[in-house]
């Protein structure tokens, strides 16, 4: 196996681009498909500062190296959601990342912050955890943004996440969210801007990348997202992929440039009617936002215990 | 050779030497949905493997709520 661009040996066969590359030639792809992603969806211009959502998994501590290879100014933002020893090694995997590239990352604890993590929030206003832990999520992540002064909040979904939940949402039509699933939504009062610059590279190359530029990261699933339906729709787009290589990027890039637009229609009427939290004074259309809600129903609850050793010690 | 891997974490014993491809066909592992480390470095499907080599097989695909803000 050999590089297309230099016939050195090479570490990975790309089969949607039909090529196997050496690392130089590798890492160079990945940069070059970031920049481009960033370029043709116009994410983010020079000089702007990013909020990197990151997990301490593969996408995102990839996403974060790529955006500082960039020269991008990309702080790192890193929630403690709880969830046992799942979150203490993910956290050590980005405390471990910042420093070694002496980039600055804020950390949020959601029980020293907010008296929750997310197996016992969940539990409390009987949401599933990661429906508790995604509203969590976006809700901080949109607050610090804000209050952080950082021009977009970039996020590690790459090809594939992409292609199942737009394979999701159009095999349920879930109109609405067509509407929305594009590699960015521009900031409107109150959100900040969301970018997903991973959008032109697939998981398995973010693996790699990590591998090769010496990034440790999460391997572990997340003990809550068993049984998920996302994966089984992965799984389908990889057996059609097998057959057909590029299937993937044809299907969601294909659906940005030829049937997007077409969804969008409705979103402008359902986001005209925004108030202010009367707690925390986010955007909400409700009187209290469904974070502060969240909060309200987890303070006091009895913890549940999740992971070897348990969620509290 | 010993052959670790993940989700959960479990160490598998499998004949050698191969070459990577074969054994992950041996184990029943798609080739698209793994990558394999040994040490520190990357090694594509054709490298041949000696029988006292340590791999990883390491799954790409994460399986958590795509609503979900940050993915793995
Ligand atoms: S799998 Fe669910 S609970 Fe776990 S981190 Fe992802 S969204 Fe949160
Ligand atoms: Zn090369
Ligand atoms: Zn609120």
């Amino acid at each position: 196996m050999k590089c297309r661009a230099c016939r050195e040996p090479a570490v990975i066969d790309i089969r949607r681009h039909n090529a196997n590359f050496c690392r130089e030639h590798f890492l160079r792809l990945c940069r070059d498909q970031v920049a481009k992603a960033v370029k043709e969806f116009d994410m983010l211009r020079p000089g702007e500062r990013v909020l990197v959502a990151v997990s301490g998994g593969k996408d995102s501590l990839a996403l974060w190296d790529l955006l500082l290879e960039l020269g991008y100014e990309a702080d790192g933002l890193y929630l403690g959601l709880g969830i046992g020893d799942y979150s203490d090694e993910s956290g050590t995997y980005a405390r471990a990342f910042a420093a070694s590239r002496g980039a600055r990352l804020i950390e949020v604890d959601l029980r020293e912050e907010y008296g929750y993590d997310v197996p016992t929030g969940a539990r409390a206003a009987r949401r599933a955890p990661c429906s508790a832990c995604g509203l969590s999520k976006r809700h901080l992540f949109d607050k610090a943004a804000i209050d952080g002064g950082y021009d977009a909040v970039a996020t590690g979904h790459n090809l594939d996440d992409e292609a199942a939940v737009l394979f999701g949402n159009v095999l349920h039509w879930h109109d609405e969210y067509l509407a929305r699933q594009l590699p960015v939504l521009a900031a409107r009062d109150g959100f900040p801007r969301k970018v997903k610059p991973l959008v032109r590279l697939g998981e398995r190359e973010m693996a790699a990348y990590c591998v090769l530029r010496g990034i440790e990261y999460q391997v572990e699933e997340c003990p809550m997202a068993e049984g998920n339906r996302h994966l089984h729709y992965k799984e389908a787009l990889n057996q059609i992929e097998a057959r057909s290589p590029g299937a993937k990027h044809d299907f969601y890039f294909g659906f940005l440039a030829r049937a997007s637009e077409r969804f969008r229609d409705g979103i402008a009427e359902e986001q005209g009617a925004l108030l202010s939290c009367e707690r925390c004074g986010a955007p909400t259309p409700s009187e209290v936002c469904a974070f502060c809600r969240l909060v309200e129903k987890a303070a006091g609850a009895q913890p549940v215990t999740i992971g070897r050793r348990g969620a509290h010690r | 050779m010993k052959v670790l891997l993940r989700n959960p974490r479990r160490t598998v014993e499998v004949s050698g030497p191969a070459t990577v491809n074969v054994v992950l066909d041996r184990l029943d592992i798609h080739r698209e949905s793994v990558i394999v480390v040994r040490g520190d470095e990357l090694v594509p499907g054709d490298t041949m493997l000696a029988a006292d080599d340590e791999i990883e097989v390491r799954p790409v695909i994460s399986g958590g709520a795509l609503d979900r803000e940050v993915p793995s």
